[in-house]
Parts: structure tokens; C-alpha cells; sequence
């Protein structure tokens, strides 16, 4: 059996140019509509980001910072509250991440999309309205802009300011240390987890009884 | 930080450890798959040479994607047919039940488990989907989790997950006529808000939930993903009890029943149990509720008028006024009257028996309004055949509603049925997000399964207590 861990990068600082997607409660619909999930791989889904905001019915280009020339080397997202609401579609972080994204800033985070961007090595951090608001107008004025995501210290910096973000301390911790891949990590805990499992009044199953049923 | 609540329990005795990144390792006791959130877990595992761990205590079917008109394969959509060949071949490379179409046990995930019995009371319970919040109706912990973590899942069946807070929402009081656990789920969310619940699990108690029988306590579960929660659940009580003991797997199993009863007994929430907030609703108060928007905590009360953005809080007042665009509403006016082209009756929310019942209770003898196209999607092929046997079927098509088979269909829009250009949708289902029911220019309005019926037959969204014959849930 490989050892995963060890491939795993520790992702403490990601650095690069911002795109602002604005609004509160943008979706996973939204994200990636779920035409789009009828695939059996997230290879390519990155083109297919936003798709319904960036696209009208003939497939005309609409008005989408994900459209824009400008925004086209971003890989910092920096949006509002409630970002990745709705479904637990990894796809959503997967298309987003595809098409370049490897931080996100935002006012608040849907608990599931948060999970799903951690599993990816996606850091999602936190800071208040205000904050975030003048971090995207920044955004739009500088396009070509450099934003540092501190992970480990929980800043951002661009254009000479230094603003204290937010990032869960599990996040935080799992993207510092490079656990944020669990599989091999609860792998590795095999006794324990067979030790639970016999402790459990309903688990008793085994995998011939199973087929005995058929 | 709660104490002694069904959550603490289950949590403490499916915990195997705790990670270094403080995060505990739980061990799952049934994992649900299906075809659109699994193969890329499944590639995943095979990349690493991985195994599923406990394919005993996994459990496959198809509904995202299955076709709900022609089921013959190949499908119709090659799509379709690559995504159904890919999850025949994973569950049967590893050993894995599948309730596929030919079984008869068929359907939405969010339906099957809890008709098949392997939903149980302390369980916990994890799949690709995020109304996996549904199976908490039976008191068991149930998480929808995403990819990566199905892989997690898959290899281990254990998953890395932080403690939730626990929030009570005691819903006191009687339903009136013609309200529903529906209508309690979108006045919760409606007055908590859809971030309201994040970093809580909900407990739903009180009188109101108590009345309810199994598959309202599932809507309201269902839906605890729309408030934002990680997961909701009822404690389990005689309703649960005598559920499961008509399910195939107690009646193959009798000594079962007695054997885990004692343990389901044992994780209900203590008598004085300490829970992180208390939130309390009078359901005496609620009139149906429908959606005036593009998420679904924006609801209100049939006879309400729809709220002027500049009066909801900051944070809001934008996502109303795009809604308001997109659906083509004015504040002050209430949804009563607002034109509807479908009518949809299905989703895991409410598209069981005792919904199409009350459903078929409104439409019998009836007919569906000229312009509208008017459908049932049974939850289940077993929901679908039972509802056949009772006439259910005849009575809706009699009315003019087209009855398919068992999927998800026009909740999420991934197969045939999907909404067209800019139809309005009166629909049973959990969703009313933009391009949500397959059409970005769609519209969505939520509301319990008799009201759809109603606006089925009216052409328009109205008040279901108007026609007669309505009783209480
Ligand atoms: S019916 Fe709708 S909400 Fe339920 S599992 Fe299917 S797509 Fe998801």
C-alpha cells in the first residue's frame, strides 16, 4: 500500500492576482450548473465555471469577471457571504479550482463547499464586509495586482495593506501541516477503526451474510 | 457546548480517534452511493490501489441521472448510459448491493434507505449529497460529504469531521388545515435564515414534530441543509420504531428489532440535555408557505406580501432585488395568483406515499388547468407501485398529470424533465435556485405537495384551504 501523506504539499501561502465574483448566497447551481455533472470525471469542468452567468442562451459571451481578459491569470477568488450554498457537489470546487483558483476570500462559506475546497487543498478564509468590499473594488482597480494569502499567520496583503483574515482552525492546521488529504492519514488508524466498529450494537454484517441474502 | 443530546451520543460512539488537525475520525455505518458523486471517488481509489473497505455497509442506487420516461438501455442519452455502466461496474468490482431499476427497489436515495430498512436510529449515515439530512428522521447522524471524502469513505469507512453545535427547534403547537411539515421547514428556514444554521446540527422536538409520522419528519430533515445545518434529526420514538419494523430488513429480521431497540433507546436525547442555542416555533401560527425567490429562505405565508428588499437586513437586500427580477415580483403583492407552466410534484422531500395521497386527495375529480403541464415523479419505484395499487396513479392521470418513474427528475433537472425558457414552476422540491429545475431563465416556487396540486389545477399559485375535502397532515 502506498503512503499518500508523503505526496501531500503543505499549502501555508498561496500568492497571485484576484477576480471579485460579487453577491451573497451565489450557489453551487450557480457554480456549476448540473448539466455539466453528467461526467464520470472532473477533467475539463473548468470551462464550465459560472457557465450560465457567462453565457447566455447562444452562447454569447455576458458580462462575467470569469469572461475578462483582465482576470484571465487570477487565481485568488475573493467573494461575499454565503459562497458554495446548496448542494455538497465537489464539483463546484473542482471547477473552480480548474479554472485556475487556488485561494478563496469571501465574507462566509457554505460548511460543505468549505470541506470540499479543503479536500482539494483550497484554502477558504474569512474577514467581515467591509473588509472584503474594499479588497474587490482593489481587485477590480488592479487586476495585475499581487494578493499574499497567509494561512499560517492569517493575513492577506496586497497593494501595501495588510488585513487579518479568518481561517478555521482545523483548515488551518490540516493546509499548514499538509494533512489536509485524509485517506492515508485514517488509513493508517485500522485497529482503531475495527475496534469501533465491534462496539457498534448494528455492525455485525459481514460481507457473506450479505451475499446469502442475494 | 451540548451535552448528552442525541448528537453527543452518536458522535461518541462512532468516534475511532481524533486527527492531528484536531478534526475526529468517525466511523460510518452505512454509506449510500450513487451515480453522479461517486465514480470520481471510485478512480480516486483506484489510482491509489486502495480497496472498499466495507462494501457490507455500502449501499447503491441510481436517481440523479436515470431516465424517468423510457428506461430501456442504452439510455436515450449516452451520457446517462456512460454514468449508469460506470456504477454498475464500480458495485459490482466491489461487491456492492445496488438497488438498480430492474429490482423494483429503485429511487431517490433519500428514499430507499429508510424504505428498505437500513436507515436505522444511531446510525451513522453519510453519502454524495447533501439532502442526506433526511435520514436524521430516524435519529441517526446523516452527513452529505463530497467527493474526495466518498474516496475517504470508501477506503476507510471512516470520515474526518469537526464537532457541530446543536441548536433545539422546538416546534410547538397544532398544524391547521392544510398546513404541513413542509410549510414548518420553510417558515424555519424563512425566520432563521439560510446561513442561519451554519456550524449547527439540528434537533427538531416538540409537539408538532412528534405528531408528525415518518415521512414529514423527513421533509423537514431534508431541508435542514437549505437552513445551512450540517445535518438535522428527531429523536426516534414509537413512530420510528414501528416503521422499521415493517421495513424488509426487521421483518427478515425480528430478533434485530429487539436486539438494537434498547440502543436506539439509549441515544435519544437526555431529559436535560444541554443544547447550544433553543429556537421556538408555534405551528398553529403557519399558513402554507411558498417561495417568492431564488433561494429558499425566501418564503412567506400564502396571504403575505412579499417583502420590499430595503426592509430585509443589509446582507440580503441584493440577493432579494436579483430574485425579485428573476422571478418578476413587486413587493407588497403576495404570490396568490402568480402564473405557473408546471406543476411538480417528486424530490426526496416529498414524493412518498402520504404525499401523493393528500396530493391525489385535491385533484380527484378535477382537472389540470389548460396551459399547464402537470407531472408526479414517485420518490420510488416502490412509492410508484404502491401508489398504482391504490388508484393513486388513475386519479392523477384522470386529472391531466403525467406519471412517471422514480428519479430525482425536474428537482435538480438532469434528465428529460426540465423546465423550458422562463416557465414558473410550482414544485414540491427543496430548491428554487436560478437554472436549478434545468432552465437558467426558469422559475421556481417552493411549496408543500398539496399546493402544487392545487396550482396544478388552478393554473396559479393559490390557497389549497379554498377547495374543499382538505385535512390536516
Ligand atoms: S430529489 Fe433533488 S434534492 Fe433529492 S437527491 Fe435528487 S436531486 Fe437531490
Amino acid at each position: 500500500m502506498t503512503d499518500a501523506t508523503e505526496d501531500i504539499p503543505s499549502v501555508d501561502y498561496v500568492e497571485g492576482s484576484g477576480v471579485p465574483i460579487r453577491g451573497n448566497d451565489i450557489d453551487t447551481d450557480q457554480i456549476i450548473p448540473a448539466r455539466f455533472m453528467k461526467v464520470v470525471t472532473f477533467d475539463g469542468l473548468g470551462e464550465f465555471a459560472f457557465f450560465d452567468l457567462r453565457f447566455d442562451d447562444d452562447d454569447n459571451q455576458k458580462d462575467h469577471p470569469f469572461n475578462e481578459e483582465r482576470f484571465q491569470d487570477a487565481n485568488v477568488l475573493v467573494v461575499n457571504d454565503n459562497f458554495g450554498c446548496g448542494s455538497s457537489r465537489e464539483h463546484a470546487p473542482q471547477a473552480l479550482m480548474r479554472w485556475g483558483i487556488d485561494a478563496i476570500i469571501g465574507e462566509g462559506f457554505a460548511e460543505i463547499f468549505a470541506g470540499n475546497c479543503l479536500a482539494l487543498g483550497i484554502p477558504t478564509v474569512t474577514a467581515d464586509h467591509e473588509t472584503i468590499d474594499a479588497l474587490q473594488q482593489w481587485v477590480d482597480d488592479t487586476p495585475d495586482g499581487d494578493i499574499e494569502v497567509d494561512v499560517a499567520a492569517e493575513t492577506v496583503s496586497y497593494g501595501g495593506n495588510e488585513i487579518g483574515v479568518s481561517v478555521d482552525s482545523a483548515q488551518r492546521q490540516a493546509l499548514v501541516e499538509g494533512i489536509w488529504d485524509t485517506t492515508a492519514l485514517m488509513k493508517s488508524n485500522e485497529n482503531a477503526i475495527a475496534e469501533t466498529a465491534d462496539s457498534l450494537p448494528y455492525v455485525d454484517q459481514t460481507r457473506d451474510e450479505i451475499r446469502s441474502d442475494d | 457546548m451540548s451535552q448528552n443530546t442525541l448528537y453527543d451520543k452518536v458522535w461518541d460512539r462512532h468516534k475511532v480517534t481524533t486527527l492531528p488537525n484536531g478534526q475526529d475520525q468517525l466511523f460510518v455505518g452505512l454509506h449510500l452511493i450513487h451515480e453522479v458523486t461517486s465514480p470520481q471517488a471510485f478512480g480516486m481509489l483506484k489510482e491509489r490501489g486502495l480497496e472498499v473497505a466495507r462494501p457490507d455497509l455500502t449501499h447503491a442506487t441510481v436517481d440523479h441521472i436515470v431516465p424517468t420516461g423510457n428506461q430501456d438501455r442504452p439510455y436515450a442519452e449516452d451520457a446517462a448510459e456512460n454514468m449508469m455502466v460506470e456504477l454498475e461496474e464500480n458495485v459490482r468490482d466491489a461487491g456492492i448491493q445496488f438497488s438498480d431499476p430492474t429490482t423494483g427497489d429503485q429511487g431517490i436515495v433519500h428514499v430507499i434507505g429508510p424504505e428498505q430498512g437500513i436507515t436505522q436510529p444511531g446510525k451513522t449515515i453519510v453519502c454524495g449529497d447533501s439532502h442526506t439530512s433526511t435520514h436524521g428522521a430516524f435519529g441517526a447522524l446523516a452527513f452529505g460529504i463530497g467527493t474526495s471524502q466518498i474516496r475517504d469513505v470508501l477506503a476507510t469507512q471512516t470520515i474526518a469531521m469537526e464537532k457541530a453545535k446543536v441548536r433545539k427547534i422546538q416546534v410547538d403547537g397544532e398544524l391547521g388545515r392544510g398546513v404541513e411539515a413542509k410549510d414548518i421547514i420553510l417558515e424555519i428556514i424563512r425566520r432563521l435564515g439560510t446561513e442561519g444554521g451554519v456550524g449547527y446540527v439540528y434537533e427538531y422536538a416538540g409537539e408538532a414534530i412528534e405528531n408528525l409520522g415518518m415521512e414529514g419528519r423527513m421533509s423537514i430533515c431534508n431541508m435542514s441543509i437549505e437552513g445551512g445545518a450540517r445535518a438535522g434529526y428527531v429523536n426516534p420514538d414509537e413512530t420510528t420504531y414501528e416503521w422499521l419494523e415493517a421495513t424488509d430488513y426487521f421483518q427478515e429480521r425480528p430478533e434485530k428489532f429487539d436486539e438494537l431497540k434498547p440502543y436506539w433507546e439509549s441515544i435519544r436525547s437526555d431529559d436535560d440535555a444541554e443544547y447550544d442555542d433553543v429556537v421556538h416555533i408555534d405551528a398553529s401560527e403557519l399558513d402554507p408557505v411558498v417561495t417568492w425567490g431564488t433561494t429558499p429562505g425566501q418564503g412567506i405565508g400564502i396571504h403575505d406580501p412579499i417583502p420590499a428588499p430595503e426592509d430585509l437586513a443589509d446582507g440580503k437586500q441584493d440577493t432579494a432585488r436579483r430574485a425579485q427580477e428573476h422571478m418578476r415580483v413587486e413587493p407588497g403583492e403576495t404570490m396568490e395568483g402568480y402564473d405557473i407552466d408546471v406543476a411538480f410534484l417528486g424530490s426526496c422531500t416529498n414524493a412518498r406515499l402520504p404525499d401523493l395521497r393528500r396530493a391525489a386527495r385535491i385533484v380527484e375529480g378535477r382537472e389540470v388547468a389548460d396551459d399547464v403541464r402537470a407531472m408526479v415523479v414517485p420518490g420510488s419505484q416502490r412509492v410508484q407501485q404502491a401508489a398504482k395499487e391504490e388508484g393513486l396513479k388513475d386519479t392523477f392521470e384522470e386529472a391531466g398529470f403525467d406519471w412517471r418513474n422514480a428519479g430525482c427528475s425536474m428537482c435538480l433537472g438532469m434528465n428529460e424533465d426540465q423546465l423550458e425558457g422562463d416557465e414558473a414552476c410550482a414544485s414540491s422540491s427543496n430548491r428554487n435556485f436560478v437554472g436549478r429545475q434545468g432552465s437558467k431563465d426558469g422559475r421556481t416556487v417552493l411549496m408543500n405537495p398539496r399546493m402544487v396540486a392545487a396550482a396544478a389545477i388552478a393554473g396559479e399559485v393559490s390557497d389549497v384551504r379554498e377547495l374543499e375535502e382538505v385535512q390536516t397532515a
